[in-house]
């Protein structure tokens, strides 16, 4: 015991806490209180992976596997024809493309909008800045919900019903990317600013070659957070959207569910393709995304 | 060197002392804004002021049941009707009580994963990335599965054990709670999310003084962890509470609106009467109150929540 004792002559007394912590807590039984925590970590994953779990293995199953008891927790004879099933008879090609390119113009005009609108708000001076300002803000106080009335008449009106278009003009501009953006202008230093108005930079020239480079994690938290929501989006597809040619994965999913009642594998392959460009998203953009999720809520 | 910077059009040096020039400087500027606040303005305008606006103006408006006829104008006597109406305050409670079900119940779990998930374990970024991953999963995505799992003949919860009659989704006591479940699933991930962000936010030091003063790992957590937490906590009921308000696509894809409009949430009563009754005048109304129902809430939150709240500074 004496050993441990941090308290030897000459010791120095600048032993890190993580080391005393360690040392003390071998008395108590480390390997007992580490296996702990991994044992619940993991039993705590497996709850949440689960549903995502079954979903990937019964897109492989055959549908009386599926209905057997006890049911079939992993695919021994897995069959790969239900994705393929999925894309051709249930269209799933064609919905994969409308919502990509749904959201890529929705992703194209909201970074635009954001970029524009945060830059003047940030760095010109003009009547009226504040209450536009609160403008801006107000709009994130009107639950979507609450617009769908008048603006599915003005899109059928503009002869945007079942289009891309229809699809994505109510979104290419959010209050929310402006905030983003003028707060992310707001860092750029003023010397930076000042060295470029000596140099005879425009405004114009200034945002592109300074401003938006500098503000890049913005730029990248608000793409990736505008990509999610929009490929995401359920209600408004499915008000503006009449058969297959334009229908956005999320309302395919319950096309496919509606048509495959007997295929219940069909259905999940579909999901799981609903899924993967979210997941690789996660995967490769997981820092951007949390900070374009948590703006706003954790100061710094 | 100031007339030159003038003359490029962009004076951000020091402001001068003369007025002029920063006038002059305000109305070049203010042309260039307004060619800059324009595209989002013009979206705002179109799609969010003035629907929000048309929302008074189609409630004074009955609009009959059968097409080619006019809508007779009777003020005010709809919005009377339709919210003094039982179907109007069953959606209301049915919100709400949704939103109980959901806001609470995911933060809660958001905290317990975010702090299990904060230690400094080897491979615990694997853990961070399955406790995250639901953010990738949509509505439907979540209802679908879920829809599945509660399915009678097909899904894996009556196999467990959970088995009622009615099934779950037919059934007018536990349907809510069913979309609940899938609900709060497909939020685990945002949540975790959140208050991990919000962790990360809490000082080192402060745990470690509390450490050496021999606090208990559940003393630690009531007493610095959760005050220190408040602020991301209160930021996710209000924003949870905003949207479990805007619920509509796993009520459209598991139990539309039943059994019994036992599910039937504002949301999705707005839809059923735009789309299937055709009843613009009375979706007006109800879009109304739902926009009412949502800033009540909002301010309430606010003024009650926001005192018990610990701001660090």
């Amino acid at each position: 015991m004496t050993l441990d004792a941090p308290a030897v002559a000459g010791t120095p007394r600048a032993i890190s806490s993580t080391a005393l912590e360690t040392r003390m807590a071998g008395h108590r039984g480390r390997t007992w209180g580490h296996v702990g925590r991994y044992a619940l970590l993991s039993v705590l994953a497996f709850v949440v992976l689960f549903p995502l779990y079954i979903t990937v293995v019964n897109s492989l199953l055959t549908p009386e596997q599926i209905a057997s008891r006890p049911p079939t927790f992993f695919p021994t004879n897995p069959d790969w024809s239900t994705y393929s099933r999925a894309w051709t008879n249930g269209h799933f090609g064609q919905y994969m493309l409308n919502s990509f390119v749904v959201t890529t113009i929705i992703v194209a005009g909201q970074l635009v909008t954001a970029i524009l609108a945060g830059y003047a708000f940030a760095f010109l001076d003009f009547p009226f800045k504040r209450t536009l300002f609160v403008a801006f803000l107000a709009t994130l106080m009107v639950p979507f919900e609450v617009t769908i009335i008048q603006n599915l008449t003005t899109v059928t009106n503009l002869g945007l019903y079942n289009t891309y278009a229809g699809l994505a003009v109510p979104f290419l501009a959010t209050g929310f990317g402006a905030f983003l953006m003028r707060q992310a202008f707001l860092g750029v230093p003023q010397d930076l600013m000042d060295a470029a108005s000596l140099d005879g930079y425009g405004h114009w020239r200034f945002m592109v070659r300074v401003a938006v480079p500098l503000a890049r994690p913005a730029v990248a938290a608000l793409g990736v957070f505008a990509f999610l929501t929009a490929w995401n989006q359920y209600l408004w597809p499915l008000l503006v959207t009449k058969d297959d040619e334009f229908r956005t994965v999320q309302i395919g999913l319950k096309q496919l569910r509606n048509t495959s009642i007997d295929q219940v594998n069909v259905t999940f392959a579909g999901v799981v393709i609903a899924v993967i460009p979210l997941v690789v998203l996660l995967l490769v953009f997981q820092k951007q995304l949390v900070r374009g999720l948590t703006a706003g809520a954790v100061k710094g | 060197m100031s007339a030159l910077a003038n003359e490029a059009g962009l004076d951000l040096a020091v402001e001068t002392r003369r007025p002029r020039r920063r006038r002059s400087r305000r109305i070049r500027e203010t042309g260039l804004a307004a060619i800059m606040l324009a595209p989002a303005l013009v979206v705002f305008c179109v799609f969010v002021f003035y629907p929000f606006l048309k929302n008074f103006d189609l409630a004074l408006y009955r609009v009959p049941p059968f097409p080619n006829l006019p809508s007779t104008y009777i003020g005010f006597e709809q919005i009377g009707e339709v919210l003094g109406s039982q179907e109007f305050l069953d959606s209301v409670w049915t919100t709400v009580l949704f939103a109980l079900l959901t806001v609470p119940t995911g933060i809660f779990l958001g905290i317990v994963l975010a702090n299990l998930a904060h230690q400094k374990l080897k491979g615990v970024g694997i853990y961070r990335t399955i406790f995250s991953s639901t953010v990738a999963t949509s509505v439907a995505v979540a209802s679908v599965i879920f829809g599945t799992l509660m399915n009678p003949q097909v899904g894996l919860l009556p196999w467990l054990g959970i088995d009622p009659h009615p099934p779950i989704l037919d059934n007018p006591q536990y349907a809510l709670i069913g979309v609940a479940v899938a609900t709060i699933w497909q939020n685990l991930g945002l949540s975790f999310i959140l208050m991990s962000a919000g962790l990360q936010a809490i000082p080192e030091e402060l745990l470690e003084a509390a450490d050496v003063d021999g606090a208990s790992a559940w003393s630690k957590f009531r007493n610095v962890t959760v005050p220190l937490l408040s602020p991301t906590i209160f930021f996710a009921v209000v924003v949870g509470s905003i949207f479990a308000f805007q619920t509509f696509g796993q009520i459209d894809l598991l139990t539309q609106g039943g059994p019994l409009r036992k599910t039937n949430v504002l949301t999705y009563f707005i839809y059923t009467e735009l789309r299937e009754q055709k009843n613009p005048g009375k979706a007006a109304v109800l879009a109304i109150a739902l926009f009412a129902i949502t800033m009540v809430l909002t301010l309430l939150q606010l003024r009650f929540l926001e005192r018990r709240v610990h701001y660090a500074r």
